[in-house]
């Protein structure tokens, strides 16, 4: 059997130093994935959509009190736990390093979701609508995820074929930069920064270099695709 | 009421016409009264359990038409109660044919009458416990993509999934123990069918396929179960092991234990000994089999469910130790978690796995006692109800994240349908002991002419004659 291989290997670079939070990266992402809209009550129930999600975190006590924020994502694991758990082979690695999910092929056992450590794994809990004329906004690059289906972040896999193609057609590799995930390329602060590992020189390969780097829950040995750059800057000095 | 000895030496009591042994005849109608025309209070029975079995159908549908969200399920805790029953129900069909088929190795004669119960729990647990993984899934309708079947998309399912390693188990595990119950059955459904008319002869005709009873047929039908005994309790240990490798071959803390299969496995006796013994009071009470089962049968078995107890409690100390010794912090904060909300049905269940019965059948007496043995052994398989739901839920309340810690509580479709499997298992058991002979007739009478009274000079004395 031929070994797939590839020339790309994406990844991604979050720099917490650079994060405030706002939050565009949530809406983003779920403008650009056909991601259900939640009201009150499924948040409150703990079932809301988002493919990302900032994490606050209160640090300090009062009056000096300082907030962090900790965006997570799919960390598109190199060894990730939720791949080899379903049993129908909906959550599979694909050769360019991203952890993918076939929606047509899940039946929700709900397995990979629970041994997602980072649970970045979201489920159709709900049939979700979109009601005249928001369903003018779905992507129709992506599959509208029926109910009882598990579904995470792509890194926008629909915008890096698209970008594939082209780069194909003219008969070269994808620069630097060409393609970005909805998240990355909608936050004010450049905090999020995309791009091919495999690349040496690329933007988000040197970052990843950083003294400053970690990945989150690193001991689990899920050799995860984002690197963090620690924050907190002058105050940990 | 007069006694014997049996090999050992030891007087066991017998059936109080010992003496004069009873006739094949006799014994037979005995032992398959069960079989004769239902009364007003067995259709009540039945009536009963089809109602709940129906609202529990009907919950289940109510969900496949809605969706996911009428669970309690949310984000982070994606199993509930729903895994929890799976776990249970496998585990109580662990014992079933375990216990007939190690008693049945073992030549202990006391098995006799009660194997037929325990392997026919055996299958009717690990029906409906089959049906829970179906039942859980967010697209149920597409369950068939979980069986490999050639088809002309090339897909296959992904055998590197514990899911899959369950399927394979239970699919063996159901059939392994119903051949085991099947052969079992086979001279007692000629013994039936000897005597029906009606329905009864036609269905007893073709499933006793013929049997005769000659010499030939008995040294077959004796290679045949004892090596279906052997076979089936590799299969019965393997089965529980792979059940518990869903939660131990995982990342999440609290799942992933190396001791988690052998637990299981002791738990799943744990439960199964309990309920065989519950059944047996049961089916006594309720076919007059106050003479087969003698108090002496619920000492052996409260012997064997001590040593189980005991088991299982060495196996919760060692894994409560070894996590408490290692501190790791998130570990720990599963256990906290735990303990601090679910407090008192951790006590319970501590109470109703270990305390309780490791005292109390320590005693003969209780031992004995039928009416404390049916307290003891329903409090188990409540305590292991609750054990699997306290693996379960607390791991996932609690994962590595605390930005998304949760919590659970079953909704009453959960319940609903819990209680139709219940209940569902109740009517399929009801249906069984009105339908086939409930107690192993011919193993019964065999054990009846091995022991037999031998004149001995002047006197007679009780032998027990083995096999040649």
């Amino acid at each position: 059997m031929e070994k797939m291989t590839s020339p790309y290997r994406w990844g991604m670079v979050v720099d917490l130093d650079r994060c405030t939070g706002c939050g565009a990266c949530v809406v983003a992402c779920q403008a650009e994935n056909n991601v259900g809209i939640c009201g009150k009550r499924e948040i409150a129930e703990g079932r809301d959509m988002h493919w990302l999600r900032i994490e606050r975190f209160w640090v300090g006590e009062y009056p000096n009190v300082r907030v962090r924020f900790l965006p997570v994502l799919c960390q598109h694991c190199h060894d990730a736990p939720c791949e080899p758990v379903c049993p129908v082979y909906a959550s599979y690695h694909n050769p360019e390093g991203l952890n993918g999910q076939v929606y047509n092929r899940c039946v929700g056992t709900r397995y990979c979701g629970n041994n997602c450590p980072y649970a970045v794994r979201v489920f159709n809990f709900y049939s979700h609508e979109w009601p005249k004329p928001l369903d003018n906004q779905l992507s129709p690059d992506i599959t509208v995820r029926p109910r009882g289906v598990m579904e995470k972040c792509t890194f926008c896999i629909q915008r890096i074929r698209r970008a594939r193609e082209d780069a194909e057609g003219e008969g070269r590799k994808i620069r630097d930069g060409e393609v970005q995930p909805a998240c990355a390329q909608t936050c004010p602060t450049e905090a999020l920064v995309f791009g091919n590992l495999a690349d040496p020189r690329s933007r988000a390969a040197r970052l990843s270099r950083s003294p400053r780097g970690f990945r989150l829950l690193e001991h689990l040995g899920t050799h995860p695709s984002i690197t963090y750059l620690k924050g907190g800057g002058r105050e940990h000095v | 009421m007069s006694e014997i000895s049996d090999q050992t030496g030891r007087t066991i009591p017998t059936g109080p016409t010992s003496s004069t042994t009873k006739s094949a005849t006799q014994l037979n109608d005995e032992l398959l009264s069960s079989l004769r025309t239902p009364t007003w209070k067995w259709y009540g029975l039945a009536l009963f359990l089809g109602a709940v079995v129906a609202w529990g159908l009907a919950a289940f549908s109510y969900q496949m038409y809605t969706d996911m969200s009428v669970t309690g399920l949310d984000r982070p805790v994606m199993w509930g109660v729903y895994i929890v029953n799976f776990v249970f129900w496998i585990g109580l069909s662990h014992s079933g044919t375990m216990v007939s088929a190690i008693l049945r190795l073992c030549q202990a004669n006391w098995r006799r009458p009660i194997l037929r119960a325990a392997e026919t729990m055996t299958v009717f647990t690990v029906a409906v416990g089959g049906l829970f993984p179906l039942i859980h899934l967010g697209r149920n309708w597409v369950f068939f993509y979980l069986i490999p079947y050639p088809n002309q998309r090339g897909l296959w399912p992904n055998f590197r999934s514990a899911l899959l390693w369950d399927a394979t188990a239970i699919f063996t595990y159901i059939i392994g123990s119903s051949l085991f119950l099947y052969l079992g059955m086979l001279p007692d459904l000629a013994v039936a069918r000897d005597r029906a008319s009606g329905w009864r002869l036609k269905l007893y005709t073709v499933l006793a396929m013929g049997w005769r009873g000659t010499a030939r047929e008995w040294v077959v039908f004796q290679k045949a179960s004892t090596l279906m005994a052997a076979l089936i309790i590799p299969v019965a240990v393997s089965v529980h092991s792979i059940v518990a490798w869903d939660f131990a071959v995982t990342v999440i803390p609290g799942w992933h234990s190396t001791i988690f299969p052998p637990y299981f496995v002791i738990g799943a006796i744990h439960s199964g000994v309990a309920a065989v013994i519950t059944l047996m009071i049961i089916i006594r009470k309720a076919f007059h089999l106050e003479e087969y089962l003698t108090p002496l049968h619920f000492d052996n078995m409260g012997k064997l469910q001590l040593v189980i107890a005991l088991l299982w409690s060495y196996a919760y100390f060692v894994e409560v130790q070894t996590t408490w010794y290692a501190h790791e912090p998130i570990e720990w904060e599963v256990y906290g978690f735990m303990a601090h909300k679910y407090t008192f049905i951790l006590l319970l269940m501590l109470v109703g796995n270990a305390i309780l019965p490791i005292i109390c059948l320590c005693f003969k007496r209780l031992r004995r006692s039928i009416p404390v043995m049916l307290v003891i052994t329903l409090l188990i398989n409540v305590g292991m109800f609750i054990e699997r739901f306290l693996i379960i839920v607390p791991s996932l309340s609690h994962k590595n994240m605390p930005f998304v810690w949760g919590t659970y509580r079953p909704t009453w479709v959960e319940i609903s349908v819990t209680a139709g499997a219940f209940a569902g298992f109740a009517l399929m058991y009801t249906l069984f002991a009105k339908t086939f002979p409930m107690v192993a007739t011919t193993d019964v009478r065999e054990y009846e002419t091995q022991k037999r009274l031998v004149p001995v000079g002047r006197t007679r004395l009780p032998s027990l004659a083995g096999k040649e």
